[in-house]
């Protein structure tokens, strides 16, 4: 698989705008969003990984195959965070029984 | 023709396939499955930073005002940069120029030197403020107002995340080194050619991961603090 040679400018231009979008993110840490600071700071580190995926890894001249392994890594990752925190953000939803939270030791005659 | 000779035909392309390109298929594939469990590697340290993060909220931004901002900042400039001078070596492999190989995989090494000593300098600066969990948690003045609201256990379970996440980056990057080294010696031998390069091309896929990884480590970790 021989990737095309990409010109030397097209290294610096994606490297000065990582430099721009650290600098952003940075300035936004200062300022009140309230949970948009999150957000904010999540989106601007997903296009830096965008960024440097597809240009210095070389993702967009890479085959369909390595494409896909990489998606399907994301996905599960996904996967992962999604199913943790849906447990952990319902598990208040419905009360556990009182019969659980008794702390004496059921007694057996 | 005898096999050496024809293997010698065919520098750098292992007996176990056809010709270049298939192995340099197979060399891509390989390094994208690795970084895949990687990805769940590290994943698995997100994920529970996600639960603790929402679980002890006000720890955490606590906890995240105590680091210096500006060193994080600088660091992902430098670790930018490093991915840079990485991309550059293997355009430069690609171009069989040897002399800016060698100069750009030595770049990337003296940036990545260059993070890991501002790292050790971060590491230090937690002992001096007692903020290490387990080794030396005793936070005072400043630093105790600043992480009491939140609660100190709940505090230390921040800096417990801190040096797990940032420790594993950092072993990331010495092994990383490594890989740079041995792709200097072997540049220096002359063993990379137009077609065959893809050891370089596979450590630089390996090293622009790490930085991935520290593109989401900087916002995640210095810049929760509330600073506004």
């Amino acid at each position: 698989m021989s990737h095309p040679i990409v010109p030397q400018k097209t290294y610096v231009l994606i490297f000065v705008c990582l430099i721009g979008l650290t600098i952003l993110t940075t300035g936004v840490a200062f300022i009140d969003l309230g949970p948009f600071n999150t957000v904010a700071a999540l989106a601007i580190a997903f296009s830096k990984m965008l960024l440097v995926v597809l240009f210095f890894m070389g993702v967009r001249h890479s085959s369909g195959m390595v494409k896909i392994v990489l998606v399907a890594g994301f996905f599960w990752l996904a996967l992962l965070i999604a199913f943790t925190m849906g447990d952990y953000h319902t598990r208040s939803w419905t009360p556990a029984p009182d019969s659980w939270s008794n702390t004496a030791p059921p007694t057996h005659p | 023709m005898t096999d050496a000779e024809a293997h010698a035909q065919h520098a750098g392309v292992a007996h176990q396939f056809e010709d270049l390109e298939q192995q340099q298929e197979a060399d891509f594939l390989g390094i994208w499955v690795f970084l895949v469990t990687e990805i769940m590697f590290f994943g698995g340290l997100f994920a529970s930073y996600a639960i603790y993060r929402w679980l002890y909220f006000a720890a955490f931004q606590g906890g995240s005002h105590i680091l210096d901002i500006r060193l994080g900042a600088a660091n992902t400039i430098v670790l930018l940069g490093s991915s840079l001078t990485m991309a550059l070596s293997v355009r430069s492999a690609q171009t069989g120029n040897r002399r800016a190989l060698v100069l750009f995989l030595v770049s990337t090494m003296i940036l990545g030197g260059i993070f890991l000593g501002v790292k050790a300098y971060e590491y230090n600066q937690k002992f001096v403020e007692h903020v290490v969990p387990g080794l030396d948690w005793a936070p005072e003045g400043e630093t105790l107002a600043r992480l009491a609201p939140g609660g100190l256990n709940h505090a230390e379970m921040y800096f417990i995340f801190y040096f797990a996440m940032t420790g594993l980056h950092a072993v990331h990057m010495i092994i990383g080194m490594g890989l740079l080294l041995w792709l200097v010696l072997r540049a220096r031998k002359d063993s990379f050619t137009t077609s065959y390069f893809a050891p370089v091309e596979v450590v630089g896929l390996y090293w622009h991961f790490v930085d991935i990884v520290w593109i989401f480590l900087f916002p995640l970790l210095y810049l929760i603090g509330g600073r506004y």
